[in-house]
């Protein structure tokens, strides 16, 4: 029975977000609260030869100054794996100020402690660091000669090299090729909130309070680097200020936040400053993206073949898997992927929003516009044409796929069909106006170890879930409540869910689109144990109504156990446990993901359209409208799930014409580094944003079939805008972001 | 000829010097007078968050950037990481925790972010309904165009933009 899920209802934490009054984890209070400030390296490579830190201890307050020369080494390096796998997940196998080397620009090489924040800042400040600088090696043009081919990326989980069929024999037969060559602009995430820890040490226990998408991927990382014993550290997260994927992964600060405490012997409070915002937690790495596709004269694919180029760290093979749904959305029988790299002075880059699906299909919806150009179809019925009915890359069936209905919804509600196919035929005054579309894709991944959460009802019938998982602005608390009423039979307004805490059982990272989808599974599966075990106490129960009946015939509506027999007989949890003079009872739910071997292709599917309208002179290009349809498996809210597919859109929007780093060639540092340089939409920037959601049964992914709507929202938007540029100006611009310079070049 | 006013940087007759150390403040926050012992170069926004644990207004940037420090100054929108706590004596300081009525009753602002899903992890939203109040009360929500320009000094990553802009619509509208 479902009433609660599906229910558009209000967060339950917006009272809390409205006042102020959610704390986010550096606004902790503590007495003796030191403040610690890190200092990043000015150079982007060579080493450290020298800090003088007199000037930094002249300082009133100063409590530490912790650099190569002091901090303590750390106990381990765990080796980078995705968070979602459960274990210990560090950003990159790198901890700094173990040794004098510099590997990237802003590499924390101090620390600085001191008993407010102005004075560790300032401290920070005088500092002397010097430096024996050697030449750095950041971008695709200095890089590009040096490529090797990876056996593997993604901590070994993904093959560097892949292929299908006969790539060559399926270009032969082609009659039309469209090959072109995308240029990627590095990201940076940005979460409005910095990522920061505050620390405290017990005698030898640990509490933190750390800006994290799974607390107990902080604490199993923190514990094997400083070597502590899993049961002496507590990680408490409740509240988020967004992440986008910097927070997914475990970056340095918590650790060393840590370490800083234990040294000055109070709690510390370590808040990454806006600036090293960029340099500290990963981004989203520059890249070059190579697409051959070749097609019969009806617009049937016979080869895909993509190609990426791009810089990672001096520690690990990494590149964000943009060939991964890339491979997967189109029936092509003949397919090769490869991942090139090369070393850079580079911390690791890491996941952000739509990670390699957003870049990855952002090549192959543009190079599939051309290719409907050149064909003469409709993009839409290019697409279709192509359809894949089972996954192209394995073969297996699809768990539950629904991208037809999305084209179809998708399209009804944006107006697609009204559009004249000719390139630069609307004209409005000085403005061109254009519209475009795209396919997304976004794999709906299980993680990699078992999810659990405990759900416990009270004697007065009201009910708590708990599950270690932080919110971050997905409305986890909301929908997990939903969740939970709905396998109790309970109201949902009697349902608490709490969260944040590694003293709750265990929730792996919610990274990937797989929190909801995990997390439901665990408060179902804990929700649905509790139930069963009231209604066998109650029909065992003599004193019951229920004495007697077989659990089989029990249904549970508001909180009341009803026996489907003659008479009805029924009786309220909360009777039960009263009766028997219990003030609640409780039970612990685990779901076994299914593994990545699962047959079935599991990808969430979309399609997204919008219209924009380009001023040619001024080079401006304002995005009027967007559409998206999607078919994220079951929607648990439909309220916030809108808000996070129209977020996502809105991503979608930035990274197609605001987003944008570069490294700085000869200096090897970014050339952006507050949110005056790099741009993110604002208000003005976003338009209206029209949401379809096409719900599709899903038996497979887990037990309520919820895909995820994390990144399916961005994924293709980008794609969507670059073709409407095309249709609106006649060109078609293969980079992201699309900028003034381009427009009017 | 050029009359010459007053120098911007001269020193008013008035004004002591004080500091760098510690000194002893007095601000009106919400309506209540809070004494505190402070540098002269600590912001208003870590005097409120630090030294009072008044942790609604968020340090987003700490650059003049994002917005999510907008407090009132004797009513006026103000980013409180721009603005020094000293210079703020004798004035009228307002963050969200004063927005709310005596008795927690919500402020039409906020509980039209609340239906209208105006926010996802919500860091941004207190500096938003500061604004968003104090721009309603201005008049400038004639239509979407406007409320967009106005709501663009405040950024908001999870970017829940059209769903703000239909909070401010439905207090303007009264709906
Ligand atoms: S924190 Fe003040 S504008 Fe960003
Ligand atoms: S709600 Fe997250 S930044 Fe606005």
């Amino acid at each position: 029975m479902t009433t609660a899920i599906g229910q558009p209802l209000e967060r339950v934490d917006g009272r809390a977000k409205v006042t102020g009054s959610a704390r986010y984890s550096t606004e902790i209070p503590a007495t003796g609260m030191a403040h610690a400030c890190l200092v990043g390296a000015q150079v982007a490579a060579g080493r450290v030869t020298a800090v003088d830190a007199s000037d930094a201890w002249e300082e009133p307050g100063v409590l530490a100054v912790l650099t190569h020369e002091n901090l303590p080494r750390i106990a381990a390096q765990p080796p980078l794996v995705p968070s979602l796998f459960g274990g210990p997940a560090p950003g990159e196998t790198f901890f700094p100020m173990q040794d004098d080397t510099v590997h990237y620009g802003g590499q924390a090489v101090a620390l600085v402690v001191a008993d407010t924040h102005e004075r560790a800042q300032h401290a920070a400040a005088l500092l002397r660091v010097e430096y024996e600088e050697s030449e750095p090696l950041t971008t695709i043009e200095q890089g590009r000669d040096q490529a090797y081919e990876p056996e593997a990326i993604f901590g070994g989980f993904l093959p560097g090299h892949s292929a299908r069929g006969d790539i060559e024999a399926g270009l032969e037969k082609a009659d039309t090729v469209v090959e072109c060559t995308y240029t990627f602009a590095a990201n940076n995430h940005n979460p409005l909130e910095t990522s920061g820890t505050t620390a405290m040490w017990d005698g030898d226990e640990l509490l933190l309070h750390d800006a994290t998408q799974g607390v107990n991927a902080t604490q199993l990382t923190v514990a094997a680097l400083l070597g502590i014993p899993l049961s002496k550290i507590r990680v408490l997260g409740h509240y988020v200020g967004g992440s986008f994927g910097c927070k997914a992964m475990i970056w340095h600060h918590p650790a060393l936040a840590a370490l800083a405490a234990r040294e000055v012997g109070r709690p510390v409070k370590l808040a990454l400053t806006r600036a090293q915002m960029f340099t500290s937690c990963g981004h989203r790495e520059e890249q070059e993206q190579h697409i051959t596709l070749g097609a019969t004269d009806d617009g049937r694919l016979t080869a895909l073949r993509h190609h990426k180029l791009s810089p990672t760290s001096h520690f690990d093979d990494w590149a964000e898997p943009s060939l991964n749904s890339a491979a997967q959305m189109y029936a092509c029988p003949n397919y090769e992927g490869a991942y090139r790299l090369f070393r850079a002075n580079t911390m690791t880059p890491t996941f952000m929003r739509g990670p390699g699906d957003s870049t990855g299909l952002f090549a192959l919806e543009c190079a599939m516009d051309e290719l409907a150009e050149r064909t003469g179809l409709d993009p839409i019925e290019l697409r279709l044409r192509n359809f894949a009915d089972s996954d192209p890359v394995s073969g297996n069936p699809w768990s539950s796929n629904g991208l037809k209905e999305c084209y179809e919804r998708g399209a009804a509600r944006f107006g697609w069909y009204e559009r004249d196919p000719e390139p630069r035929s609307r004209r409005e005054g000085n403005w061109l106006i254009g519209t475009g579309m795209a396919a997304a894709g976004y794999p709906a991944p299980p993680p990699g170890t078992p999810q659990r959460a405990r759900a416990r009802i009270y004697a007065d019938g009201s009910v708590v879930v708990q599950a270690a998982t932080p919110e971050f602005g997905t409305g986890v608390a909301t929908v997990m409540a939903q969740v939970a009423a709905d396998a109790l039979g309970v109201p949902v307004e009697r349902c608490r869910f709490e969260k944040g805490d590694t003293d709750f059982p265990g929730i792996a990272a919610a990274v990937g689109s797989a929190g909801a989808g995990m997390i439901s599974a665990a408060v179902h599966t804990a929700a649905t144990a509790l139930r069963d075990q009231l209604v066998r106490e109650a029909v065992a129960d003599s004193g019951s109504p229920l004495h007697g009946a077989d659990p089989a015939d029990v249904a549970v509506r508001d909180g009341v156990m009803t026996v489907s027999s003659p008479g009805a007989p029924s009786e309220a949890y909360a009777d039960l446990l009263q009766r028997n003079h219990r003030p609640d009872a409780e039970a612990s739910g685990t779901w076994n993901p299914p593994g990545l071997d699962t047959p079935y292709g599991m990808l969430t599917f979309g399609a997204q359209f919008a219209e924009v309208a380009v001023d040619p002179e001024l080079g401006m290009v304002r995005v009027r409208r967007m559409t998206g349809a999607f078919a994220p498996g079951r929607v648990l809210n439909t309220r916030t799930v809108r808000s996070q597919l129209t977020g996502g859109m809105l991503w979608g929007l930035g990274q197609a014409l605001l987003e944008a780093n570069h490294m700085e060639p000869r200096t090897g540092r970014w050339a952006a580094g507050s949110l005056g340089d790099y741009l993110i939409a604002v208000n003005a920037d976003a338009p209206d944003v029209e949401v379809e959601l096409v719900e599709v049964e899903d038996r497979v992914v887990n037990p309520l079939g919820v895909k995820g709507v994390g990144e399916i929202g961005q994924v293709g938007a980008n794609a969507a805008i670059a073709n409407a540029v095309h249709h609106a100006t006649g060109r078609r611009i293969r980079k992201m972001p699309i900028t003034i310079e381009d427009i009017i070049g | 000829m050029s009359v010459r006013g007053p120098s911007l940087t001269e020193r008013g007759p008035g004004l002591e010097e004080r500091g760098p150390g510690p000194v002893p403040v007095t601000l009106s926050v919400n309506g209540a007078e809070r004494e505190l012992e402070i540098e002269p170069r600590v912001s208003l926004l870590d005097a409120l968050r630090e030294h009072l644990d008044l942790t609604g207004p968020k340090k987003g940037c700490d650059q003049g950037a994002c917005g999510a420090c907008t407090v009132w100054v004797d009513g006026r929108r103000v980013l409180a990481c721009l603005t020094l706590a000293l210079s703020c004596e004798g004035r009228e300081v307002t963050t969200i925790e004063g927005l709310a009525g005596p008795d927690g009753e919500l402020h039409p602002m906020q509980r039209a972010f609340i239906a209208q899903d105006a926010f996802q992890c919500g860091y941004c939203t207190p500096g938003q309904i500061m604004s968003a109040v104090a721009l309603t009360a201005e008049g400038h929500t004639r239509d979407d165009d406007e409320i967009k320009e106005w709501m663009s000094g405040n950024l908001c990553r999870c970017a829940a933009y059209p769903h703000i802009r239909a909070a401010v619509r439905a207090v303007r509208d009264g709906t």
